[in-house]
């Protein structure tokens, strides 16, 4: 089972990395600790990185905050002397600190700049190596390096997908300009897509990634936008007569489902992504908003006042979309900006107690809701792609910064960002080759 | 023509006191700051006087409403004639929502009320291709404090000819 790889390429290294997995059974290997609530945490201890220190960015304390965000791992004190070699691993000393799982690792500058970094996941209880590996990185992508090995630890620890390689997009509002930016997944390395002296919102990623729309209120009124990342071209997909808004993909990446005024009220249309073929989708007299639509590309859940308050409703769209939508929504006089789970059982979305704004999540089948949060103005939940964790945005002290929270609400952990007002968070895709 | 003249003046004047925000009460501060002003120069300095009805641009709700209270029929009908006078006069009207909730959301409730002045205007005889009614939900706040008084201020119309 020991493999090692060494190369330098991005794409052999995701395909070496696809091949490990697939020859990998994907399943817990370890024993893990339950904890109250009955959450299940892995206990898992990070050795520091050796030689990490001569490098501008450290390993170690990036692979332990991924670990921990992720609600699914808990730290074990790992202080102690450098490890490099399994062989210098003392097994009795780690039970002891209750580690289930070691990770021990070692970073080498190489003649050329890059850096050479390699670790080994062990089971601590059966003292047995569970993952080796070894990649070669330019120094400026050592934070994506450690990305990378949080999630193969997540993957190798929980056999589900780890999502710490992914990117986030969001708007940040610093004095009178909005900036559409997109960071990793953990706020580090933010970049501004667009800036402007007028408010942008609702940002959504395209299926594959390589595009974003939102809405600009750049010539007086909303307007969707569709935006080549790589490019930076950008076009008007919806640009009608009175306002335009809440731009959300098909799962295919072909349509945008829209939200106009154009007929009267605000009503769902879908569009084509280059902006052709608009179709009316929701039919009634007030508002609908907000659609989403299901993995399968089959139903949209948006919001909508068509019963007296805001809740969130289920449509076909195909078909004779119009009469037939679902009330799925019961508890609460205000539901809103509903995100299908990406495994499509379930969907999160914001629910008002009182004076509160909170993150929620509903199952489909059952209808049962579970409160996440139990703060006051929370927005905009976004599940991860693996769905394991929801970004969303929330305001601490008057400011909007983002947050997340595991799935089962257990823990919740503020992104650390730059100054200004953060909020419209999107979790963006998968990277594509994996 | 001397008349004519000291029309026009008081219209520009006024026009700069105002660029950004529609004419209010809190725009009296703002007399004497005066930056290049950006209203079209064809723009009918009528609709700049402080003194015509047709100054006053900002329709205010209630707590979840979008019904044109009473007390603002006499401005809606104003600018209906106006524009019934004026074929060629073009509005935009701005929705516009408090801060909580949804920001999409609140993006609908103030489309909702730049409808409701849309369809009070067209009930007294403008035309709907005069009309584009937008909402700027909760994205262009006037007041921004996080009170009930901000609130209030926040859930307006606002109306706006082309050219300013």
């Amino acid at each position: 089972m020991l493999m090692r790889f060494r190369q330098s390429s991005h794409h052999t290294f995701a395909l070496a990395l696809l091949l490990w997995l697939i020859s990998m059974p994907l399943q817990a290997a370890l024993d893990i600790e339950i904890f109250g609530g009955g959450a299940t945490q892995i206990p898992i201890a990070i050795a520091p990185f050796a030689g990490e220190e001569k490098l501008k960015q450290g390993i170690t304390a990036v692979v332990a905050a991924d670990l921990q965000r992720s609600g699914l791992f808990r730290l074990v004190d790992s202080s102690g002397p450098v490890l490099r070699d399994p062989r210098q691993i003392v097994y009795p000393d780690w039970k002891n600190r209750g580690a289930a799982a070691l990770v021990i690792g070692s970073t080498v500058i190489l003649p050329d700049g890059r850096v050479e970094v390699s670790f080994y996941l062990m089971d601590v209880a059966k003292q047995v190596q569970l993952a080796d590996y070894t990649m070669i990185v330019p120094a400026d992508r050592l934070r994506a390096a450690a990305h990378q090995i949080a999630d193969i630890i997540y993957e190798r620890l929980t056999g589900d997908v780890g999502v710490f390689s992914t990117r986030i997009a969001y708007i940040v509002k610093q004095g009178n300009k909005y900036a559409l930016q997109v960071a990793d997944a953990d706020g580090f390395n933010a970049q501004s897509i667009i800036e402007y002296s007028e408010p942008i919102i609702s940002p959504a990623w395209s299926p594959d990634g390589t595009q974003i729309a939102y809405v600009s209120f750049e010539n007086k009124k909303p307007v969707v936008y569709v935006q080549t990342l790589a490019t930076r071209a950008r076009k008007a997909v919806a640009n009608f007569k009175g306002s335009n808004s809440a731009p959300a993909w098909s799962p295919d990446g072909k349509k945008l489902a829209v939200v106009l005024s154009l007929q009267g009220g605000s009503q769902i249309f879908l569009v084509n992504a280059d902006g052709s073929g608009l179709q009316r989708l929701s039919q009634s007299s007030g508002i609908d908003t907000e659609p989403n639509f299901s993995p399968d590309g089959q139903s949209i859940i948006f919001t909508s006042d068509r019963g007296g308050s805001p809740q969130i409703y289920r449509m076909p769209v195909t078909g004779n979309a119009s009469g037939t939508a679902e009330r799925l929504t019961f508890e609460g006089s205000y539901n809103v900006s509903p995100h299908h789970s990406r495994d499509g059982k379930s969907f999160v979305f914001i629910h008002r107690s009182g004076t509160r704004f909170n993150v929620a999540v509903q199952d489909l089948a059952t209808r049962q809701v579970q409160l996440l949060t139990d703060s006051r103005f929370d927005e905009s939940p976004s599940p991860a792609p693996n769905d394991k964790m929801i970004l969303y945005a929330t305001e601490v002290k008057g400011r909007g910064i983002l947050a997340v929270v595991s799935s089962d609400g257990k823990t919740r952990q503020e992104l650390s960002m730059q100054v200004g007002d953060v909020r419209e968070p999107a979790w963006g895709p998968l990277p594509r080759v994996r | 023509m001397k008349k004519v003249i000291s029309v026009l003046l008081i219209g520009l004047l006024s026009a700069c006191a105002s660029q950004t925000t529609q004419p209010t009460a809190e725009d009296k501060s703002a007399t004497q700051a005066a930056p290049a002003a950006v209203a079209d120069p064809n723009l009918n300095p009528i609709l700049r006087d402080p003194n015509n009805i047709l100054s006053k641009r900002s329709v205010y709700y209630d707590y979840d409403s979008f019904v044109v209270k009473n007390e603002y029929r006499p401005l809606v009908q104003a600018h209906a004639q106006y524009l019934r006078d004026n074929a060629g006069a073009r509005v935009l009207l701005q929705g516009n929502a408090d801060e909580r909730g949804s920001r999409e959301y609140n993006l609908a409730l103030g489309q909702k009320r730049a409808d409701s002045v849309k369809n009070a205007l067209t009930l007294s005889g403008a035309k709907d291709s005069q009309i584009e009614a937008v909402s700027l939900g909760e994205e262009k706040p006037r007041a921004t404090g996080h009170d009930e008084a901000s609130w209030a201020e926040n859930r307006r119309t606002d109306i706006r000819y082309q050219g300013e």
